[in-house]
């Protein structure tokens, strides 16, 4: 086995160029425990932990790009601007492992489960990939192809996320068996986009890769508008409708049974948290901007 | 001389004392079994089934063998001794040679320069099995067309415990059917071990136990070695709840070392640990409870299935405790317990904190409640009712002669106050992030609050403390006082595994009390002294706190006599009472003089402390009351050095299971409980009709009772105990007697008694 | 493969197979047992210690990635003949039991405590959330962290 060390991306995106096999480590907390258990033994291993060009982050043109290397205690830390973001980091493992693992991981493992993919997908996020060759930007349904399975090529590193930001409520849920160093039972991120008027909704852990709920979700934001909520957020949503999101969402899961959990709980969380979510947007609408900043 | 008052030792019994070996835990210079190094050490791995059940057609280890860096590569052909271990029964092989009984057990072990180097030769290790089917259910392991995990049957153990009248009637029943699955001790500290061959043919094997002893008396006779060539020491101990009482890597080991003449290191990582060691067994408790109407129990029937998995390990004294401990803590008249461990391909299942009184804990409290339910009474009040007390009578008939406090242990939990209430969303709406912490799911963000709803669990439970059903405990240590520079010293040598419960340190405060010294130095544990038994079962502070103190007061004693004779010759009184206190000995309120002024020569005393015995159940499930502890000496006291080892202990672990395998009577001994089950039990637990049974539609018994139903016991009749001699080892038998549950009136079913079958004694017809 | 590592401020190198941890490198090649192996999953934080200052689990390190940078273990903490108030505050408090987790958790309340000398429960909780005990049911744990800040902060606990 090969440690490659590459001290600048652009060595890197030479050496991925060369060695298409090379697979890239960072934070390494899904890759090294692969690594101790002997489940995986690649031929080489190339450390982009400290590639600076990838630990950046900036907004520009009304966008957010997060770089791939930017660990879960770094956006729990900064970007504190997007709640939901940093409610699903802080989900993430524990401390140690927010101090390495990096959304650029989650989006190189691809798991169904990844924490910060429902967010990303409910951002309508895009994800940029780099390769020697050049850049190029993938929308997020066309990144993640199915389970651990994504559109990045053999000479090409993910080089961050880029999404428009919006400003509207929202949050971030995950469901497991404990309060902290869980993988996901059932996910969900929802967001509310006051310009557009759209109600978004990303399920985690229910389906092969992350899901929409575009049926629920356009229901949901016309019954807004209906009950003219968008212009007042002092009114109130019919629970009919709150109901019938709630189910809709559900029914947009693809949840299996596995060792996790259920289907049928996972079907059943989806619809709770998405009850739950959409009430706390609507209330935190109520009193203020969206919810305080994190402590 | 002048008048002092004499604190008490500082650091003994009944103190705040500080670990003897927290600075080094502290600091990181601790050494646990997987922080151990020699030099040019090998490290040992093992090659496992992926199979439950499967025979052996062949192993290739070729490319194995001609692996750089392998060393070598043993098979069970390799094994100079005896091919098995256990602690029961020596039924577990070292490594499987013709079949493996569970997915996970050792086929092969290899010794290599580096663990990646061993990881890829075992990964070259060809084994070509024949799949079996597997019994992987522990109620499908009890039909007669099961696949039989040995060839004498998938009954480990049946147990049957009469107490009273088990037809006492009653006005209320409550009955329930209890799940519990397996569980794994998870200790932080793997499994780990160095083995150092040694120049004299023998080996010197550094370990994490809980008992060095028994470890050895299974290590030395695979090894082909006396046991004074085979020398156990302890390793620092990262936690064991019942994963360390069985052998692991032991004889693995000490078999790569002593092939390669070079010492071998293995570890397990965290998985392989999880096939490492044995589990808590999973277990199908059915119960029914009856009580008066003012709530006082009037009886308890229980039947309880416990899967052992694929060996014997300690399994039949935890359906032995499961069984024992069924009725909870509570004063019951009447009772019918029936207890049964089977094998299965599953993994094997052992000692976990509890053994058995856990399971059958979760049944009993649940039924409490549901009793409580039933009578429309507080439950902590229900259980305070009948709370057992000190001349209770036990479902075993055992008097319970010593303290039992169990109305004032529940009385002082239900007066802790319950906890605050449910912290609010702030008022004002805004919700911070971090306010989910407090709610459950923490940062999960899965509350606000809402359908939240708190109460407060509520359960008490009862477990023996040391071993049981007439097993020969005891626990060897030696004290030593000797005169150092700074003042009298006192050394302890025990086996006692420290394994974080902190018995080194209680030894040690034991000392200090008992001997008024202050510095104690407890040695290293190792096979050089006598066993002091298991940690394990609550027991080490009795036992081996009862050895110290023992020695302590031999020690004390040879002390005083010295104290007094120097007394006498300066022609100072001697009736005085002499005791030693904070390094000095005292007559009354008189200074005699420190005490290191009296150890020219060292004082040393051997005690082996015995707890007062106890029986084996019988027939019906019933122990006797014990007597007295014994003490004895465990070689001669000497006041000068030297010292000689105490006894072993016994050679039968456990009371009336000696010998290799269980023999086809060992297990249910002569009763076969598949039989005697209701339809209803079948349809509960998911049983295919038994080969034998009968739809009996009959007069039925008169007896009505309230509620869904009685439970009707069938009864053997005049039905023979059946007693066979297999192997030389004569196994008791009894009968074995189906639970039925009688319909309540109107039902269309009438209950049949039940009649003996053959030769496997009473077998209950099927309603 | 050769790595060159600064560790407790020592300039150190071995040589180690290229797919081997941080853990693995400390423990069975420079001598520092005080990191333990408990899970090697980054499940239990028995192996946590600072890389280049920052909290992590070294058993989800590559050792490469420790190629030039720092290391600082348990061993750094205390000095001849005295413990760290941390150390020191986990024996007073009985939070010790077969010490397997101790390593770990010394590391992250110090870590802690550095970052927040005074911290609410909650905070402690969650900082605490990647460390595991199988021992001590956590309670003495929590009160040594509370003896702990009270001496860090100048008093005396």
């Amino acid at each position: 086995m090969d440690v490659l060390l590459p001290r600048t991306l652009h060595e890197a995106l030479a050496m991925k160029a060369d060695h298409p096999d090379v697979v890239p480590i960072a934070g390494g907390t899904d890759l090294m425990v692969d690594l101790n258990f002997d489940r995986r033994r690649p031929s080489s291993l190339m450390d982009v932990s400290r590639l600076r060009d990838l630990g950046e982050w900036r907004r520009e043109d009304g966008h957010l790009f997060l770089g791939a290397g930017v660990t879960y205690t770094r956006i729990v830390e900064e970007l504190g601007a997007f709640p939901p973001l940093v409610q699903a980091s802080r989900t993430v493992g524990s401390p140690q492992i927010r101090n390495r693992a990096t959304v650029g991981g989650n989006l190189g493992t691809a798991s169904p489960a990844g924490d910060a993919l429902p967010v990303l997908a409910a951002y309508g996020a895009d994800v940029v990939l780099q390769s020697a060759r050049g850049a190029r930007t993938l929308p997020w349904a066309q990144f993640l192809t199915g389970p651990k399975r994504n559109a990045l090529g053999p000479d090409e590193l993910i080089l961050g996320v880029r999404w428009r930001i919006a400003r509207g409520a929202g949050s971030f849920s995950k469901v497991g068996p404990r309060n902290a160093m869980v993988i996901a039972v059932a996910s969900l991120c929802l967001i509310l986009d006051e310009e557009r008027r759209e109600v978004r909704v990303a399920l985690g852990s229910v389906g092969p890769t992350i899901l929409r709920a575009h049926e629920a979700e356009t229901r949901v934001a016309r019954a807004i508008v209906d009950a003219g909520v968008w212009d007042d957020p002092v009114r109130e949503l019919p629970p009919q409708a709150v109901e019938t999101f709630a189910a809709g969402v559900a029914a947009a899961a693809q949840p299996i049974d596995d060792v996790r959990g259920t289907a049928s709980y996972r079907r059943h969380a989806c619809g709770i948290l998405a009850r739950r979510a959409l009430a706390w947007a609507l209330a935190d609408r109520r009193a203020g901007s969206g919810p305080a900043r994190p402590r | 001389m002048s008048l002092r008052t004499v604190p008490r030792a500082r650091g003994g019994v009944g103190e705040s004392a500080p670990r003897i070996d927290g600075v080094p835990k502290v600091t990181g210079a601790f050494s646990f079994a997987t922080d151990l190094w020699a030099e040019g050490m090998l490290w040992g791995h093992t090659v496992r089934s992926p199979h439950p059940h499967a025979r052996i057609l062949s192993i290739d280890i070729t490319k194995t063998l001609a692996t750089p860096g392998v060393h070598t590569v043993l098979l069970a052909g390799d094994i100079p001794g005896k091919k098995t271990f256990g602690l029961e029964f020596a039924d577990q092989p070292v490594l499987a040679w013709d079949r493996v009984r569970y997915a996970g057990e050792p086929v092969a072990i290899l010794a290599a320069t580096d663990p990646e180097t061993a990881r890829r030769a075992a990964g070259m290790v060809v084994v070509t099995y024949e799949i079996l089917p597997a019994a992987t259910d522990m109620e499908q392991a009890l039909h007669a067309g099961a696949p039989q995990v040995h060839e004498f049957g998938n009954v480990l153990r049946h147990i049957r415990i009469v107490h009273g009248d088990p037809d006492a009637p009653a006005e209320v029943w409550v009955e329930g059917y209890y799940e519990t699955g397996m569980q794994d001790q998870a200790m932080l500290g793997p499994e780990a071990g160095l083995a150092v061959p040694s120049e004299d043919g023998g080996v010197d094997l550094y370990v994490a136990t809980q008992w060095l002893h028994v470890d050895r008396q299974q290590v030395a006779p695979c090894l082909g070695l006396p046991h004074d060539k085979v020398r156990l020491h302890l390793a620092g101990v990262g936690g064991a709840f019942g994963a360390r009482e069985d052998v692991s890597m032991h004889i693995h080991a000490c078999l790569l070392a002593l092939r390669t003449r070079k010492p071998v290191k293995m570890a397990y990582g965290r998985e392989e640990s999880f096939f490492g060691h044995v589990h808590r067994h999973p277990s199908r408790i059915w119960m029914r409870h009856g009580a008066a109407g003012d709530g006082a129990l009037r009886a308890v029937r229980a039947r309880i299935l416990v899967d052992g998995g694929a060996y014997t390990s300690s399994s039949s004294a935890v359906i032995g405790n499961a069984s024992t401990f069924a009725t909870g803590p509570y004063r019951v008249p009447n009772a019918l317990i029936e207890g049964t461990c089977v094998y299965t391909n599953n993994p094997p299942c052992g000692a976990m904190r509890g053994f058995g009184a856990v399971q059958a804990c979760f049944a009993y409290e649940a039924q409490m409640d549901k009793l409580a339910r039933a009578l429309g009474r507080d439950p902590v009040d229900l259980r305070v009712q009948n709370a057992l007390s000190t001349g209770s009578v036990l479902a075993t008939g055992q008097v319970v002669r010593g303290s039992a406090p169990v109305q004032e242990v529940i009385a002082r939990c239900a007066a802790v106050p319950l906890p605050a209430g449910i912290r609010q969303p702030p008022s004002a709406g805004r919700w911070a992030p971090g306010d989910c912490l407090s709610f459950p799911g923490g940062a999960g963000n899965v509350s606000r609050g809402e359908s939240l709803r708190r109460g407060v669990g509520f359960a008490v439970g009862w477990k023996n403390i040391a071993y049981s059903e007439g097993f020969d405990d005891s626990s060897e240590a030696r004290v030593r006082l000797v005169a150092a520079p700074s003042g009298a010293i006192a050394e302890v040598v025990t086996a006692a595994a420290e394994v974080g419960q902190g018995i080194h340190t209680i030894l040690a405060q034991i000392v200090r009390t008992e001997l008024g010294v202050g510095t104690v130095i407890v040695h290293p544990p190792d096979t050089q002294v006598g066993s002091a038994g298991s940690s394990s079962a609550s027991r080490q502070t009795m036992m081996s706190g009862g050895a110290v103190q023992a020695a302590c007061a031999a020690v004390r004693e040879i002390l005083m006599d010295r104290a007094r004779c120097r007394a006498e010759t300066e022609g100072r009184p001697v009736s005085a009472d002499f005791r030693a206190e904070e390094g000095q000995i005292l007559a009354g309120h008189t200074l005699v003089g420190p005490i290191v002024q009296f150890l020219d020569e060292p004082i040393e005393a051997t005690r082996v402390y015995h707890h007062r015995p106890t029986t084996p159940l019988d027939v019906a499930g019933r122990g006797r009351r014990g007597h007295r502890p014994r003490v004895g000496a465990g070689g001669p006291d000497r006041h000068g050095p030297g010292c000689r080892a105490g006894p072993e202990p016994p050679e039968r672990l456990r009371p009336d299971r000696g010998g290799d395998r269980p023999g086809p009577g060992a297990g249910p001994h002569g009763g076969n409980p598949t039989q005697g089950w209701t339809h209803q039990e079948r349809v509960v637990h998911r049983l295919p009709d038994p080969d034998n049974s009968r739809h009996a539609v009959g007069a039925g018994d008169a007896r009505g009772g309230a509620g869904a139903g009685r439970a009707v016991w069938g009864e053997g009749g005049g039905g023979a105990l059946d007693s066979r001699v297999d192997g030389g080892h004569r196994r008791r038998a009894t009968r074995c007697h189906g639970l039925r549950t009688q319909p309540g009136p109107g039902s269309a079913r009438r209950p049949d008694r039940s009649r003996p079958s053959g030769r496997h004694g009473g077998a209950a017809a099927i309603a | 493969m050769r790595i060159r590592v600064n560790i407790n401020g020592e300039p150190r190198t071995a040589e180690v197979w290229p797919g081997a941890s941080l853990l693995f490198m400390l423990r069975e090649h420079l001598g520092l047992a005080g990191a333990k192996n408990a899970c090697e999953q980054g499940e239990c934080g028995s192996c946590s210690v600072w890389l280049d200052g920052t909290l992590v689990c070294a058993c989800l390190v590559l050792a490469a990635q420790a190629q030039d940078r720092e290391v600082r273990t348990l061993e750094a903490l205390g000095s001849e003949g005295r413990v760290h108030p941390v150390q020191d505050a986990f024996l007073e408090a009985g939070a010790v039991q077969c010490g397997f987790c101790t390593p770990g958790l010394v590391v992250a309340v110090a870590d802690l405590l550095a970052r927040d000398p005074s911290p609410d429960e909650a905070v402690v909780r969650e900082a605490l959330s990647g460390n595991l005990c199988r021992c001590t049911g956590y309670a003495k744990i929590l009160d040594a962290v509370r003896i702990a800040s009270g001496r860090l902060r100048g008093g005396t606990g």
